[in-house]
């Protein structure tokens, strides 16, 4: 799963859709999951790396991670996967 | 090593710059952690979740404001607590210790206020069912009987023949006070007459003792307006009868309905901003009460049976977190312990939920449903909740008013109700059911006893 080329994603968690004229916003973990898409990361990794970060199980940040992942889908910020 | 950040589930939010918030003018991220002191967390920890908690200062505050509003107004005033509306007997005992008078509806509720220690002539008794072995009770003990109907004037007529008692009564009256719904199920009718022939019956009979008028126009009543019309026709009648039999009345009863400060389904602004005070009614009622024509040697005794507003906002729902889910649509739901088995007046308001912790400012329109497996099972509808997980402790706010009298034992049991005295102590005042509370009134035929499968 990766974030679109052109979604432009601030340092304070402002999401603009050019192509749509949407804009979004996030909260910090939300902003974490988003720069991590960005870079290609895989879902082993995200978890990983947010379970470093917060605190919470990984079990936890699994379900919640692929419920904002549903989300981002929903919003169309998501690159075609063929 | 270095401590890990606080964790909050990821949340994305699309901005609409273009439409009103829907969901209301202010989120609810603001937690209620303690009730008059004590901790939401302990409350859930020493007696379970969900749970009931009622404010005993919240109570009897709410009850003075009400009284002086009233009595700086008017100079005889008497309040009498709506049985119907929290009966439980903790409750009804500060409101007699602050010295209201018991307003009952049925043999049952009667009968709980004799219990409490209410002597039978400060009990009202209202309601269109009573039977003959209540109303023989009530004449017996002096009680004020609000005559519903005529079968039960001619009733209360037979037993004062038999019994050469006077019964005390006063006649429900329903009347067109410029609102919708107009309730005329209750009582004699105003403009149609039906009330001045039923004062005219009781008068010419001998048989009974007219001491008082009553009505209750409808409830959680926007309108103070409504009860100025009422009141002045209550003093009409009282004047008729006055003139013609040269009798007075000792009480005009305004029933209750006064509006809490919850928000009704499909209002636009919250009830807290927008619900008329208890001083508009009070001003209301006093004023058309005192420039009315009726001019008795005595003021008749102004009566008031409120109820919801002076016991809604002294109630709190404690629940939890169950579960977070996602609908087909994309909306968020959370599901609570809480449903509306407990609370019953989510049919009719948009109830304030504040989480019991703190949260940051980012928040989520959520539906909120309760623990039944039933569609009807909605708490909120969409309401806009900080980042809530499982586990996570919610305060339902102003529900003192019927749930604690209309709760169902469906599909769960009911739970512990308990109420914060004024130095912050918490008491048990109603236990929780368990299965033997339900399944002792149960009984099995012997063929029915035992299967097998």
């Amino acid at each position: 799963m990766k974030i679109k080329n052109n979604i432009a994603v601030s340092d304070n968690g402002f999401i603009f859709n050019p192509a749509s004229g949407e804009s979004f916003t996030v909260n910090q973990v939300g902003l974490d999951i988003l720069n991590l898409l960005r870079k290609g990361e895989k879902q082993e990794t995200i978890i990983q790396q947010l379970s470093e970060k917060y605190q919470a199980d990984k079990a936890v940040i699994e379900r919640d991670l692929s419920d904002f992942q549903a989300m981002i889908k929903q919003y169309h910020l998501i690159q075609n996967e063929e | 090593m270095t401590a890990k950040a606080r964790y909050e589930r990821p949340l994305i939010k699309k901005l609409e710059s273009n439409m009103p918030n829907k969901f209301g003018l202010r989120t609810e991220f603001e937690p209620l952690t303690h009730i008059d002191g004590v901790s939401v967390d302990s409350l859930i920890a020493d007696y379970g979740s969900p749970v009931f908690v009622l404010s005993e200062q919240k109570i009897r505050s709410k009850f003075k404001a009400a009284r002086q509003a009233f009595e700086t107004r008017y100079p005889r005033v008497q309040f009498a607590w709506s049985y119907k509306t929290n009966y439980l007997s903790a409750v009804c005992n500060v409101f007699h210790q602050e010295g209201s008078w018991a307003e009952v509806v049925s043999g049952f509720e009667y009968d709980k206020a004799i219990r409490h220690g209410v002597d039978g002539s400060y009990i009202i008794f209202n309601g269109p069912d009573k039977t003959e072995e209540d109303l023989r009770k009530a004449i017996t003990n002096n009680s004020l009987i609000h005559i519903d109907h005529l079968d039960e004037l001619y009733m209360i007529q037979d037993i004062a023949r038999e019994t050469k008692q006077k019964p005390k009564v006063a006649i429900r009256v329903n009347m067109d006070t410029g609102i919708y719904p107009m309730w005329d199920r209750f009582g004699f009718n105003y403009e149609n007459g039906q009330a001045w022939d039923a004062l005219n019956k009781i008068m010419f009979s001998g048989l009974l003792e007219l001491v008082g008028l009553h009505t209750h126009i409808g409830t959680f009543m926007l309108s103070p307006n409504a009860y100025a019309i009422a009141a002045s026709k209550l003093a009409n009648l009282a004047q008729r009868v006055q003139q013609k039999y040269s009798h007075e009345i000792n009480y005009i009863d305004m029933g209750g309905g006064f509006s809490s400060r919850n928000t009704l389904k499909g209002a636009y602004l919250p009830g807290t901003d927008t619900n008329p005070s208890i001083d508009e009614f009070a001003e209301a009622i006093t004023s058309a009460l005192m420039n009315s024509e009726y001019r008795p040697k005595t003021p008749p005794l102004l009566i008031l049976e409120t109820g919801r507003a002076l016991i809604d906002e002294a109630g709190y729902l404690l629940g939890s977190v169950i579960a977070n889910k996602r609908l087909s649509d994309g909306r968020r739901a959370t599901i609570l312990d809480v449903g509306v088995n407990l609370l019953f007046t989510s049919f009719w308001y948009d109830h304030k939920i504040t989480p019991a912790q703190e949260f940051t400012s980012y928040t989520e329109d959520t539906v909120i449903y309760g623990p039944l497996c039933m569609n009807i099972d909605v708490v909120r509808e969409n309401v806009s909740l900080p980042l809530l997980n499982k586990g996570d402790k919610v305060v339902i706010h102003y529900v003192g008013a019927y749930n604690m009298t209309q709760w169902m034992q469906f599909i769960t049991l009911r739970p512990n109700v308990v109420m914060v005295d004024l130095d912050g102590k918490p008491h048990l005042i109603r236990k929780n059911e368990s299965i033997d509370s339900i399944e002792n009134l149960e009984e099995i035929p012997t063929h029915l006893s035992h299967f097998e499968l």
